[in-house]
């Protein structure tokens, strides 16, 4: 083995491969997003598309989990190499609050519905909560359950009910994060839907809301990953799980699992698009987001997954699902908007911290 | 541990005893490892054995999963990087880990134990730490989601293995051949090929193999550093288990099992062929 | 010297003393074995020490007040905390939230102070947003737009994080916290988890090093009283698993432990428990400890029989040829001998065990998480950096005094790899 010359050779390949890492298209984005199935529906509503009218452009598509530690560790280090990123509203606000996310002009950015309607009014109320989010769809967190797990005939129906461990016995699995929990823990315990916030708000709402938490502490299973609801489910290992409900119209529909939605407190979150600051293909990302976030584009991606459109005109053209022909509005979360809750932003910006501590705190005491 | 014909019936019943509960343990050691081969041939998509499986009918069995994996391009691509940075990184850590080990085993190495318990470092500290700390620093320097980052970091991870393994077959070297070579007229190259290198090769390879099989199964690090395009096997294998478990991960862990195995007989061969070399008496 | 008269010191042919000419040659071969040593002392100090060096600065330091709000806190310096602030100071938090937002950088102040007091984040934001269409009188504007800037606390936070390192990262670490007065108290109880967390990782920590050194013992002893050739062929038994990937044993454990798993069925198959009362074995701390204690068997197994093998078995025959029963005769005589051995796995395990991070997050639910898991949530999830920093430099404290003690004892180098 002679050192020299090896090392040398590896250099020189390593150099070599980080170099041809670049293809032949002109253009290349890095385009974000949180993998599985709603990747997939965005390649096919967005990205296909766009790369068949730009030969000259190639999409990369990256997963990831959420959350801004990518973004801002690129952002420290100066070296932005995510081009546009599926991000939470509420991640988007904190982004942009710190610079991490570029401002998007929502009407010379973006086009205005096929009637002309500008952008900016095009949207769905009280969704362009940011100026650097561009909303995309709207999509809830649920529950699901098993039909076939009780036998006595009686179905599950309200929020009281998941938390009610005599009537409906067994395990279930909810998120591993306070968010949405501390609601619904309320709601159970009756308060109504337009109300949780101001209650969460009071000392005495956030020990109820645990307190309520605590009586079903020991038949949770917490999950962190968005595909282990619907396998607890689909396995009978749960007999109620949350999850995001493009995912369990996945196992109810497209697989066919005995499982139901409970609509009853939903929560409503809207997740969209952002652009990180300082990238280096800013104008090609907008062209592209001009694109993505058009009116048909928007409606064509409800034929893959059922995540509600962010504009309201694009709404009527919300269609079948492309490969099953079902009707997907009777999926859409947003036709069950009056029996959840849109979670709140900017209590959960202020809380989050703490609530967090609190959380994994009550977590780890048995 | 023959038992003498003298014992006492309480010696012998705890011989016996001895022996099972020995059993045992090698058994709680292996039993898990060989258990998920049969599973990873079951048609069913479970992590457990099916009545089927267990009545050996052979409709329970079937190559589904080998099927999956091998038509899955994240997999396939996977083992790319992992075999592309697996080698890389062993190369690079062979090479600096072999002549260190060298350094760090003549009488004269000032600082010694420091100098050690630096480079052995890397071994010790918890990969979470490593991880986060490499996390901010190769962002800094743009080697973040790079394969080139993810090398350098499996290359300070897998030298200490190296160092170690050549160290210990230098352990006892008579330092005087090195100077009679020298007398006799061989310079440094010839010596270090005709002397040395014989010698150490045995511990060179096994902590070689050591440094590709930390690279290989290396997971926390690449969790941290690694972008969608320098995902290796167990990084898949990750978020397999959390995401979506499937029987692929099975039939992914049998083959890995093979590879361990005949990684393991190489290393064992070697480990005799040093012992032989040196003369030394187990 | 060449001119001194002919003395006793030797010489060497060029007439250097053979004194000097030694000390150099021994200079030049330490030269030599240390420039062997150097490329890869640069490599793991740039590659691995720099690093891990870099990130745990950040458990003290605290760039974002002084940087983004320079003259609040230049203003506040002089602040002696008895009462809300004059209108100087609101004047200059003023300027300082214009030309945040302009720069679009006070979020990171928000979210700093966010961490410490619950609801800073709304109060910088919701002030940032509005700061240019204020006018002076600053302090009343202020106050007018939310009452919270009448609050002392709000102003003692802004003045102790405006130092440019801090401790709170650390006190966080240990649940604790500056309370409204500034003076530092323990988290209040629900809000407390860390000092549990790191009790607890240093509890499974040592109930694997116990367990692993209860499993070891009797197949070291087994393993080095054999005959070589039946030995060889155990000894694979312990290699394989070493060797095998620890994701693969990690999946073992899932598919072995899971409520519809192998052991389960078993179980059930058995009878021993009915189909309905499967245990749960994953999930919980069980699931973390039996499968650590598999992953790390073989970490204390090699020392162990590497320590046996040099006993020989004269000495326990000696013992009892004077008397001593077998049982008494290998507790007195042989155990003691094997105490390195016990030492060198015990303390090799310990440390590889509190630093775990793959097999918590996989099998161990929430009760059977580790500190690790922790730090890696920081990194991640929360974002919370400065506490992942101060957590992971308590963790690394812990791990390097073992390696200390593991060095002195065992010396590093005598590792044994199979």
């Amino acid at each position: 083995m002679i050192p020299g010359k090896h090392s040398i050779a590896i250099a020189a390949s390593i150099l070599a491969l980080s170099a041809t890492a670049a293809s032949a298209a002109d253009v290349e984005l890095n385009v974000v997003s949180w993998g599985g199935a709603y990747t997939r529906s965005q390649l096919n509503a967005y990205q296909k598309p766009y790369m068949a009218e730009h030969p000259e452009v190639q999409l990369n598509s990256v997963d990831y989990s959420g959350g801004l530690a990518e973004v801002r560790a690129q952002s420290e280090a100066g070296n932005v190499t995510w081009d546009l990123v599926d991000t939470l509203l509420a991640d988007a606000i904190t982004g942009c609050d710190e610079g991490l996310f570029m401002p998007i002009d929502v009407d010379t950015d973006l086009d205005p519905a096929p009637d002309g309607t500008p952008a900016s009014e095009d949207f769905l109320e009280g969704t362009l909560l940011s100026e650097c989010f561009i909303p995309q769809i709207i999509y809830s967190t649920a529950f699901a359950y098993r039909t076939d797990a009780f036998q006595n005939g009686e179905q599950p129906s309200t929020m009281a009910d998941v938390f009610d461990l005599e009537k409906f016995p067994g395990k279930r699995t909810l998120q591993k994060s306070p968010i949405n929990n501390l609601e619904w823990a309320l709601i159970a315990d009756g308060v109504p839907v337009d109300e949780v916030y101001d209650v969460l708000d009071t000392p005495e709402g956030k020990d109820r809301a645990f307190a309520k938490l605590d009586s079903i502490k020991g038949d949770v299973i917490w999950w962190t990953e968005g595909a282990v609801p619907a396998q607890l489910l689909a396995d009978g290992e749960v007999v109620f799980g949350t999850g995001y409900n493009g995912r369990l119209f996945a196992a109810i529909e497209e697989e066919g699992q005995p499982l139901a939605m409970i609509w009853d407190g939903q929560a409503m979150d809207i997740d969209g698009w952002a652009i990180p600051a300082d990238g280096s293909n800013i104008e090609e990302v907008k062209k592209f987001l001009r694109f993505a976030t058009d009116t048909q584009r928007l409606a064509d991606q409800a034929k893959w997954i059922s995540y509600g459109p962010a504009r309201k005109s694009s709404l009527p053209l919300v269609d079948k699902h492309a490969e099953l022909g079902i009707d997907m509005g009777p999926h859409m979360p947003t036709r069950y908007a009056d029996q959840g809750f849109l979670i709140d932003f900017e209590w959960w910006a202020d809380n989050k911290d703490a609530m967090n501590e609190r959380f994994n705190s009550w977590l780890a005491r048995s | 541990m023959a038992l003498p014909t003298y014992a006492s019936p309480v010696e012998r019943v705890w011989h016996y005893a001895f022996h099972i509960i020995c059993a045992l343990i090698f058994l709680f050691l292996i039993a898990p490892i060989l258990v998920i081969i049969p599973l990873s041939f079951n048609v069913e998509p479970y992590f457990t054995f099916t009545s089927g499986m267990l009545a050996f009918d052979p409709e329970a069995y079937s190559l589904r999963w080998y099927r999956d994996f091998i038509n899955n391009p994240q997999w396939i691509h996977s083992i790319e990087n992992s075999v592309f940075i697996g080698i890389a990184s062993t190369i690079l850590a062979t090479v600096l880990g072999t002549v260190a080990a060298l350094g760090l085993s003549r009488p004269e190495m000032p600082f010694r134990n420091l100098f050690m318990g630096i480079l052995l470092s890397p071994m010790i500290v918890p990969l979470i730490i490593s991880a986060a700390g490499m996390y901010f620093f190769y962002s800094n320097i743009h080697l973040a989601q790079t394969h080139l980052g993810i090398i350098l970091a499996h290359t300070a991870l897998g030298t200490p293995f190296v160092v170690i393994t050549v160290t210990a077959t230098l352990v006892g070297f008579d330092h005087s051949l090195t100077r009679a070579a020298a007398s006799l007229g061989a310079d440094p190259t010839t010596t270090f090929f005709k002397i040395i290198m014989p010698l150490i090769l045995p511990g060179v390879v096994s902590g070689a193999l050591f440094a590709f099989i930390t690279s290989f199964d290396e997971v926390v690090v690449v969790l941290f550093l690694a972008g969608f395009d320098q995902r290796t096997i167990p990084r898949q294998m990750w978020a397999g288990i959390r995401e979506q478990i499937s029987p692929t991960i099975l039939a992914v862990a049998t083959l890995l099992v093979l590879i361990s195995i005949m990684l393991l007989a190489t290393v064992e061969l070697l480990r005799r062929r040093s012992v032989r070399i040196r003369g030394i008496v187990e | 010297m060449a001119t001194a008269p002919a003395d006793t010191v030797m010489r060497t042919v060029d007439g250097t003393p053979l004194k000097v000419s030694l000390r150099r040659a021994m200079r030049r071969r330490k030269l030599a074995a240390l420039g062997l040593v150097m490329p890869l002392f640069v490599f793991i100090l740039f590659s691995f020490i720099l690093p891990i060096a870099d990130m745990l600065f950040r458990s003290v330091e605290n760039p974002q007040v002084v940087t983004i709000m320079p003259e609040t806190t230049a203003a506040l310096q002089g602040w002696d905390g008895n009462e809300v602030p004059d209108e100087a100071v609101f004047a200059a938090l003023v300027a300082d939230l214009v030309a945040g937002s302009e720069s679009r950088e006070i979020g990171k102040v928000a979210t700093r102070l966010n961490y410490e007091i619950s609801g800073m984040r709304g109060l910088i934001m919701k002030s940032a947003r509005r700061a240019d269409r204020l006018e002076a009188p600053y302090r009343e504007a202020l106050i007018d737009l939310d009452k919270d800037w009448n609050d002392i606390s709000v102003w003692k936070l802004i003045q102790r994080e405006g130092a440019p390192f801090t401790a709170s990262y650390y006190l966080s670490a240990i649940d604790m916290r500056y309370d409204d007065s500034g003076e530092i108290a323990a988290q209040p109880t629900d809000r407390q988890i860390y000092v549990t967390l790191f009790l607890r990782t240093l509890w499974i920590s040592l109930l694997i090093t116990f367990m692993t050194l209860l499993l070891g013992f009797p197949v070291a002893y087994l393993l080095a009283t054999l005959p070589l050739k039946y030995s060889n062929l155990l000894m694979i038994m312990v290699l394989l698993p070493f060797w095998t990937s620890l994701l693969v044993r990690t999946t073992s454990w899932i598919a072995m432990l899971q409520q519809q798993g192998v052991l389960n069925d078993l179980l059930v198959w058995s009878g021993l428990v009915s189909d309905d009362g499967r245990l749960e074995l994953m999930h919980n701390q069980t699931g973390t400890v039996v499968a650590m204690t598999h992953i790390l068997l073989p970490f204390m197994v090699l020392p162990l029989y590497s320590v046996m093998r040099t006993i020989s078995p004269s000495f326990m025959r000696a013992a009892q040829s004077l008397g001593a029963p077998r049982f008494l005769a290998f507790w007195r005589v042989y155990a003691p001998l094997t105490l390195p051995g016990v030492g060198a796995g015990a303390i090799l395990v310990f440390i590889l065990a509190i630093g775990y991070y793959i097999t918590p997050a996989l099998v161990g639910g929430t009760s059977g998480q580790l500190i690790s898991n922790f730090i890696a949530y920081h990194m991640q999830s929360s974002l919370n950096w400065g506490l992942a920093a101060a957590l992971g430099s308590i963790l690394l404290s812990c791990v390097l005094l073992l390696y200390y003690i593991y060095n002195r004892i065992v010396g590093i180098e005598n590792m044994k790899l199979g």
